[in-house]
């Protein structure tokens, strides 16, 4: 069994902190860790690779030093690690990720099963795995929590606002994998001096991929970015001055005495 | 010159750093209260190849070197020093001594157990009347056919009653003494004559297990003989020198926590209307702190460095000696620091400070005394110019 994951390398947005004086995020010094819940899918992988055994795929797009992401994956127990990385990819939207990712899995070829992270922390859209699976033209299940393999179908459980569902399809398929699916494993120890010291990552640049022309990056992009701004600031909260145990008793009365709490 | 990590080491880091804030940091509290080796955090500790971190992976390691191990000690000192200490005795001595000077096959048979983290290590040197004066052992080894015939009692080995595999040194020639007398011995606690005797109870570092071993006749095939015959003295300096880079490492960690804890308190701590922050007598502390933690920093892994490149010459032996002195005193002046800046609460059990103080102050003591290593520090100086120190 083949299984592809998909990856993303994003800033770890709980190391990013805001400038005080200009309101913006300060991007230096965070470091880039995989999207969360793109290792959650690779931990699904590697789980029916432990149990059916599989050979797991790790592909991303993303710059240079998205290899780091895949050497990650690799440690974890990834066995093979594709980046996609090339100017043309450049200023791509969530369509041309997809379509440039779908090219590549083609190129691949053989998957038996698409793992996907539900959405990546630094864009929040959840629309990459879902774009590329009608660009595969193979179906797909999102939002998912388990999932099992029984001969040549998939079932999973997939999670709503208010319920979950149970859906069966035919293999090859694509799945997105919440964080509430499993805890994704350490890498090793020794599979991380492994992963750089002995293991290949393979770089694809746009001539692998005979791509059709207007279809890579901003290029192939049909979101259109009008206008952006900052969301207007909300007015400044109060602040109140004192010691801990004064301050407490101030917020409490306040509280009481919007009903917002008992007392 | 270059003073950044590679990457596998920055990601060995990260990773080690989630496993001791999940997995380490939750128990660290419970297991000095109790007095309980933390077997659970060892054992998954092994499962991610952390207990034999500066092996090659021929033998079970992880084949990251002396610099990985030392990223492990700083970071698990971070947040207990007990796990720390347990799998420091287990890799950085006991299981060192057998990479240093075991046979292929010893190592095939010892160490790759060892480094999967199957079996525990111990590294036995101390005795009641052999501390600093080492080559004043007085178990003895003698030769019976196909083995050697233990007698005799090892003191405050840490792991002692765990460990499933002991480093041991014993006199083989008592007229020869240190200087070709003394023979390293790989026991396994299975051996007839080998048996547990009593548990210490501690000031620090009390989810380790410090306990006596006592051997009475215990028996040892001859080819459990680890390196030269007569010359366990060399293996058991040779393994302590590489011991005391990690030993200073634990301490960086150690005193790097102790600096956080203290600007985490005095960011939030107000007295006079205002966080303590702003007062200079702390912030003169902090800078102090910050200072030598920096220059341990730079020290500490600049010896790694010598030794996984090849290094390990006389000078390589002085370098150790000052991660092992400065490491403990930078670390006991930063968590004496940082308990001053808490004030009454880095007196009280209900902060981690508290243990972190009773944690740092073996340091000095054990692994070689600050004053022993002193004194390797400056007979190598003076060795360098013609004047031998005795």
């Amino acid at each position: 069994m083949k299984i592809v994951v998909t990856i993303k390398q994003v800033p770890d947005t709980t190391e990013v902190k805001l400038d005080p004086r200009t309101g913006t995020l300060i991007r230096e010094g965070v470091p880039s860790i995989i999207n969360p819940e793109d290792k959650n899918a690779l931990e699904e992988a590697l789980k029916l690779k432990d149990t059916l055994g599989a050979h797991v795929v790790v592909i991303t797009m993303g710059p240079p030093q998205a290899d780091d992401a895949l050497r990650e994956a690799l440690a974890m127990g990834a066995d093979e690690a594709i980046l996609l990385s090339d100017r043309a990819f450049a200023g791509a939207d969530t369509w041309a990720t997809a379509t440039t990712l779908g090219m590549a899995i083609k190129k691949i070829g053989g998957y038996d099963l698409i793992l996907a992270g539900r959405q990546a922390i630094d864009g929040d859209t959840a629309q990459v795995g879902p774009q590329l699976a009608e660009y595969l033209g193979i179906p797909q299940i999102t939002y998912v929590t388990e999932l099992t393999l029984t001969n040549g179908s998939v079932r999973a459980k997939r999670k709503l606002e208010d319920g979950y569902e149970i859906i069966e399809a035919p293999l090859p398929a694509l799945l997105t994998i919440t964080k509430e699916a499993n805890k994704p494993r350490y890498p090793t120890a020794p599979g991380i001096i492994t992963a750089y010291r002995a293991r290949q990552v393979t770089l694809w640049t746009s001539k692998d991929l005979d791509a059709e022309p207007g279809t890579l990056g901003l290029e192939g992009s049909p979101t259109q970015v009008r206008r952006s701004f900052s969301p207007p600031a909300k007015e400044p909260g109060e602040t109140i001055t004192a010691p801990p145990e004064e301050a407490a008793r101030q917020i409490l009365s306040r509280l009481k005495a919007r009903n917002i709490i008992q007392g | 010159m270059d003073f950044t990590f590679p990457k596998e080491y920055e990601l060995l880091r990260r990773m080690i750093r989630e496993f001791a804030q999940n997995e380490v940091a939750p128990i660290a509290e419970e297991v000095d209260v109790e007095e309980k080796v933390p077997m659970d955090v060892i054992r998954k500790a092994g499962k991610l190849g952390l207990m034999g971190v500066p092996f090659p992976q021929e033998y079970g390691g992880a084949g990251a070197g002396e610099i990985g191990y030392c990223i492990l000690m700083e970071e698990l000192n971070k947040v207990c020093a007990s796990t720390a200490t347990v799998i420091g005795a287990h890799t950085g001595i006991g299981a060192m001594a057998i990479y240093l000077d075991g046979t292929p096959e010893q190592k095939e048979k010892y160490l790759t157990p060892l480094a999967r983290g199957e079996k525990i290590a111990a590294f036995a040197l101390t005795e009641p009347n052999a501390g600093s004066d080492a080559a004043a052992i007085q178990t003895r080894a003698v030769r019976d056919g196909d083995n050697f015939i233990l007698n005799g009692t090892k003191i405050w080995i840490t792991n002692g009653d765990i460990a499933d595999i002991i480093t041991v040194f014993a006199v083989t020639d008592p007229a020869l003494g240190a200087r070709g007398g003394v023979t390293a011995f790989i026991v396994e606690n299975t051996f007839p004559g080998f048996r547990v005797g009593t548990k210490e109870t501690k000031m620090g570092i009390r989810g380790s297990s410090t306990a006596e071993i006592i051997f009475e006749d215990c028996v040892v095939p001859k080819e459990n003989v680890l390196g030269q015959f007569g010359a366990g003295f060399l293996t058991a300096l040779k393994t302590l020198d590489v011991g005391r880079i990690s030993l200073g490492a634990g301490c960086l960690g150690g005193a790097q926590a102790a600096l956080e804890a203290a600007i985490d308190f005095a960011k939030n701590r107000y007295q006079f209307g205002q966080p303590i922050a702003q007062k200079q007598a702390i912030q003169w502390m902090i800078a102090d702190m910050a200072t030598e933690i920096e220059a341990l920093r730079s020290l500490v892994y600049r010896t790694a460095w010598m030794m996984d490149s090849g290094h390990m010459d006389r000078e390589f032996s002085t370098y150790a000696a000052m991660c092992k002195v400065f490491g403990s005193e930078v670390l006991d002046r930063c968590v004496d620091k940082c308990v001053q800046i808490h004030g009454g609460m880095g007196y009280m059990k209900k902060y981690p400070v508290e243990r972190m103080y009773r944690d740092a102050r073996i340091t000095r003591i054990f692994e070689g005394t600050n004053e022993i290593q002193r004194l390797v520090i400056a007979t190598n100086l003076f060795r360098k110019v013609g004047v031998r120190i005795r």
